[in-house]
């Protein structure tokens, strides 16, 4: 099997939903590193850039996803990141409702509501990572 | 705390509006049973019809409602607040106490009667025996609509307890339809394992869901019969045996003798698999679970120590709650439906019992329950708070 051009981080403390987008990504073509938690994450960024990062909003603390993302576009803001969070379905609350501020904040490149289905989130990846 | 009881007072004589007034004005009204003051704010109206239009833009709790009146009568007001369903604790107040009023006025919903003339003492004791009715209403107002609230949340925790499992299921699933060339035989393990521990841990929620539900509504019948807690307690170490055999963890019981007392059997089973399972779960490989049963003077103590991840103080506080399942980097990988607790603990309490927890974060916890054996058999405390 070739070696995958694109390595994606995913990020998420749900282990069925990581599991998951592990399997299609690998599918898809992609290397997949899994982080369970923003502990994790942190290490895994440090052992290596990888070329796009996945994350869920909401793990440990309640805005780990964002803290994350904006660390990560603080070191590297080369890297695209898309968030995926279940507010929506448990809260009703919309991410599209946010203010323009706190869009230029959170600087994700992409926010997906959970569920999510697995090819739009390689259609968001495709649209990202051109090359991929 | 002094509350505020607004009463609206309706007479067409301005001495009688007056003098009712001055009597209630300094009036307080202290109930220690219900931990409440209450003192009056007055407004007066001389007619029916402005005292309709009082009643709107004041909202009384009380009103003092004359039945002689000029333009329409004090029945005909009491007849409009029905109509309107306005809810307000009415007195009539009449000259002469004819039966015929008070019977119609009853059945419009009147609280109480005055008959004229009262004195001022007549007054107060009218109108604390209002107040009293109006804060005891209240309180049950508060208690449906809390007990209202308790049984949303518990709704809406549980329909997300539920839907994670398929929403986990549901994408194996797809996976497997969408991807079945580009699977590892690996993968494929992953993805049958993981979908039966979340199909397994959703069994268990349903019957956890089911044992909590028995045990609120009180409609099982308990069979309380002679049992001997150690000789149930081999029963149920043998059931978790096998998951603390994989993870190598040593189970330690050393009974001295027999603990003979008066219970439901099925219920020290749930009780001992709970503290047991957990004991097993939260533990680490290679550990221990030492579980102890024993009558020290009038109860009778069942106590589970593990070797396991242990907890926080935080995380000891909100452990007992109903869902609540202690989130960290250890307990991940961990199923429960996060009732096991909560259940455990509402039955020691039919056994007039308790249950409370040590804990040290890192080398374990011990989860004790004294159970009460002489006055058990009061099924009565189960069916308190349903929810």
């Amino acid at each position: 099997m070739q070696q995958p051009k694109h390595t994606i981080l995913v990020i998420d403390d749900d282990i069925d939903f990581a599991q998951q987008l592990q399997i299609s990504l690998k599918a898809a073509g992609f290397g997949v590193r899994i982080a369970f938690g923003e502990q994790e994450a942190e290490q895994a960024l440090r052992e290596g850039r990888p070329d796009l990062v996945i994350s869920d909003l909401m793990m440990e603390h309640m805005d780990g996803g964002f803290v994350l993302c904006h660390r990560i576009k603080q070191q590297d803001p080369t890297i695209p990141v898309i968030l995926t969070t279940a507010v929506t379905s448990a809260t009703g609350m919309r991410f599209d409702t946010i203010s323009a501020d706190e869009r230029a904040w959170v600087k994700a490149d992409a926010i997906l509501a959970k569920p999510v289905r697995f090819e739009q989130i390689i259609r968001e990846i495709r649209r990202l990572l051109p090359e991929a | 705390m002094t509350e505020t009881m607004r009463v609206l007072i309706v007479d067409d004589e301005p001495g009688m509006r007056l003098a009712t007034e001055r009597t209630l004005r300094q009036f307080q009204v202290d109930f220690p049973d219900l931990e409440a003051k209450l003192g009056f704010d007055l407004r007066q109206a001389a007619s029916g019809e402005e005292g309709l239009e009082v009643i709107q833009s004041f909202r009384p709790q009380l009103l003092l409602l004359d039945h002689k009146l000029p333009g329409m009568s004090g029945l005909d007001v009491l007849d409009r607040i029905v109509e309107q369903k306005i809810e307000l604790l009415t007195v009539m107040i009449t000259a002469y106490a004819s039966l015929e009023t008070a019977i119609r006025a009853t059945k419009l919903g009147a609280f109480d009667f005055l008959a004229k003339p009262f004195t001022p003492e007549e007054l107060r004791m009218t109108v604390r025996k209002a107040a009293h009715h109006h804060l005891l209403q209240r309180r049950a107002d508060e208690l449906a609509r809390e007990k209202r609230q308790i049984r949303f949340q518990f709704l809406s925790v549980l329909a997300h307890e539920l839907k994670a499992p398929i929403a986990a299921i549901e994408g194996y699933l797809c996976l497997l339809k969408d991807l079945p060339a580009g699977m590892e035989p690996q993968q494929f393990a992953q993805v049958i394992d993981r979908s039966l521990l979340r199909l397994e841990g959703m069994r268990k929620l349903i019957f956890d869901l089911l044992d909590l539900t028995r045990i609120e509504s009180g409609q099982k019948k308990r069979e309380l019969a002679e049992h001997d807690l150690v000789a149930i307690a081999r029963l149920c170490l043998e059931t978790v045996q096998p998951s603390a055999a994989v993870r190598r963890i040593e189970l330690v019981f050393e009974p001295i003798g027999p603990v003979v007392m008066t219970a439901d059997r099925g219920e020290i089973e749930i009780i001992l698999n709970n503290l047991l399972s957990n004991a097993v779960k939260y533990n680490r490989d290679d550990g221990r679970v030492t579980l102890t049963i024993a009558r020290e003077a009038d109860r009778i103590w069942i106590r589970v120590t593990d070797t396991g991840i242990g907890m926080t103080p935080e995380e000891v506080g909100r452990l007992f709650g109903e869902f609540v399942r202690i989130k960290n980097e250890q307990t991940r990988m961990i199923l429960g439906s996060g009732l096991g607790l909560s259940i455990v603990r509402r039955l020691a309490h039919l056994y007039g019992g308790e249950v409370s927890v040590d804990s040290t974060p890192g080398e374990g916890s011990t989860f004790s329950v004294w159970l009460a054996p002489a006055d058990c058999c009061d099924a009565k405390t189960a069916t308190e708070p349903a929810v």
